[in-house]
């Protein structure tokens, strides 16, 4: 069994899917920052099965929009002299612009670059963007 | 209020709105000398940054024959785009010049950027693989006046589903008229892009897609076809295999009903088979006929001239 400390002022990023948890890691760009981080992946959990946690010493504030967009299932803790203070779930923003890149490789956007990247969410449920040049899909968590 | 609006997606206009213009087109359909100096003295600009032969020309006549003036590019090589200048420096730059432009770009949503930087009307006359309203328009205008309807319609469109753009306007269109069904007939890998059928299952429309024309031919009101290109496929075996469910002939058309008609955006390359063209049935080259008065009417409602 793995252990890992707990933090004391910072963030526990909870309930990220199984395997996501490295795509959020670079996205916050914690491979660049000198605070203690943990990446745990594949713990057990009751609720998941498996799942991946993140813990940052040291900070109070992430981009919630974009850990949104990456799993909007995941829970993050605000943790204060060891104690979670505040949960906060992700909400799917109606519009993103330049946190999504669009895959169409017949898109607009491929070519010119000055375009700003901007999605809309068409199904809130489902998780679906569209982009607003090509219409091409963007589903949160698979794509 | 049409004037100064842009036509970037087929339902950038309500139902009411295209009824405007359908009437108008019907109008000079009925005496075209009486608008021959509507436009007198507008300027359409042509931005055509890949091949286009009827689309363009239908444009241009169009715009000639309202009495305005066209100027404009017939491929990207032959333009500032072969310097590299973006969309939307060189929107901004014709829009100095002309009153209306009408754009065709190989890249899907070029025309909705050069609509964000242009103070004049914009046309998307087709943007890669993703609309072509004008088409759209043109091929509502023909089912109007065939049906005498838009709405309760079974919409059959054949071929390639996936990258055709006329079909995926038309579906986006057609989809707003109650009733409305489709059969979407292609190859598995030619299938309409997952927004597209996202888009019908949000709204409630029946459809289904299926691979053979001959077993569904008997159930449709009108038959949407498009080409079926071979390098569409992924191997040979497939095309051999599948290339004649998307051929139209005299002996399919007998088991369609006898009032369906038989539409394509054109030019043809084999998939409908000469001996059709002469049943009355066949609406191909009428729907050609429509795209100029169509887009007569458009022009000249977007430069606010009636």
């Amino acid at each position: 069994m793995l252990t890992i400390t707990s933090i004391r002022n910072g963030i526990v990023i909870d309930h990220i899917h199984a395997g996501l948890g490295i795509r959020i890691f670079y996205q916050l760009g914690l491979d660049k920052v000198d605070t203690s981080v943990a990446l745990i992946m594949n713990a057990t959990s009751t609720r998941m099965g498996r799942k991946d946690i993140i813990k940052i010493e040291g900070t109070s504030g992430i981009d919630v929009t974009m850990l949104a967009l990456i799993d909007p299932n995941v829970t993050i803790n605000v943790i204060e002299d060891e104690h979670v203070v505040r949960k906060v779930k992700p909400e799917l923003p109606e519009r993103v612009e330049n946190l999504i890149v669009c895959k169409n490789p017949r898109c607009i956007t491929s070519l010119e670059k000055y375009v700003p990247q901007v999605f809309t969410l068409v199904d809130r449920e489902h998780g679906q963007y569209r982009c607003a040049y090509c219409d091409e899909l963007y589903t949160v968590g698979k794509d | 209020m049409l004037q100064g609006r842009h036509l970037l997606d087929p339902t950038d206009f309500s139902p009411e709105e295209l009824d405007e213009i359908f009437d108008f087109a019907d109008q000079i359909i009925q005496s075209p000398a009486q608008f021959n100096h509507l436009c007198d003295s507008s300027l359409l600009a042509t931005l055509f940054y890949e091949p286009s032969t009827r689309t363009r020309f239908s444009f241009e006549a169009a715009m000639l024959r309202l009495g305005g003036k066209v100027v404009g590019f017939s491929e990207a090589s032959s333009s500032s785009v072969a310097k590299g200048e973006s969309v939307a420096d060189t929107v901004r730059t014709v829009a100095c010049y002309a009153d209306i432009i009408v754009m065709r770009h190989p890249k899907e949503g070029a025309p909705r950027i050069a609509s964000q930087y242009s103070p004049v009307p914009v046309i998307n006359a087709g943007d890669g693989g993703h609309l072509h309203p004008t088409q759209t328009l043109t091929d509502l205008m023909t089912i109007r006046a065939a049906k005498s309807r838009l709405g309760g319609l079974t919409i059959g469109c054949c071929g390639d589903l996936k990258f055709g753009r006329t079909v995926h306007s038309l579906i986006k269109a057609m989809s707003r008229y109650p009733g409305t069904q489709f059969v979407l007939i292609s190859p598995t890998e030619l299938r309409v892009p997952g927004y597209v059928t996202a888009d019908l299952e949000a709204r409630g429309i029946t459809f289904r897609e299926v691979e053979r024309l001959d077993e569904v031919l008997p159930d449709l009101d009108v038959l949407y076809m498009t080409r079926v290109q071979k390098e569409r496929f992924f191997n040979e075996d497939d095309y051999v295999r599948l290339k004649d469910f998307y051929i139209l002939n005299a002996d399919k058309m007998r088991l369609a009903r006898p009032d369906m008609i038989v539409m394509h955006p054109l030019p043809r390359v084999g998939e409908i088979a000469y001996d059709v063209d002469d049943d009355p049935r066949a609406y191909y080259f009428r729907q050609a006929r429509y795209g100029m008065f169509v887009r007569m009417a458009l022009i000249a409602k977007l430069l606010g001239a009636c």
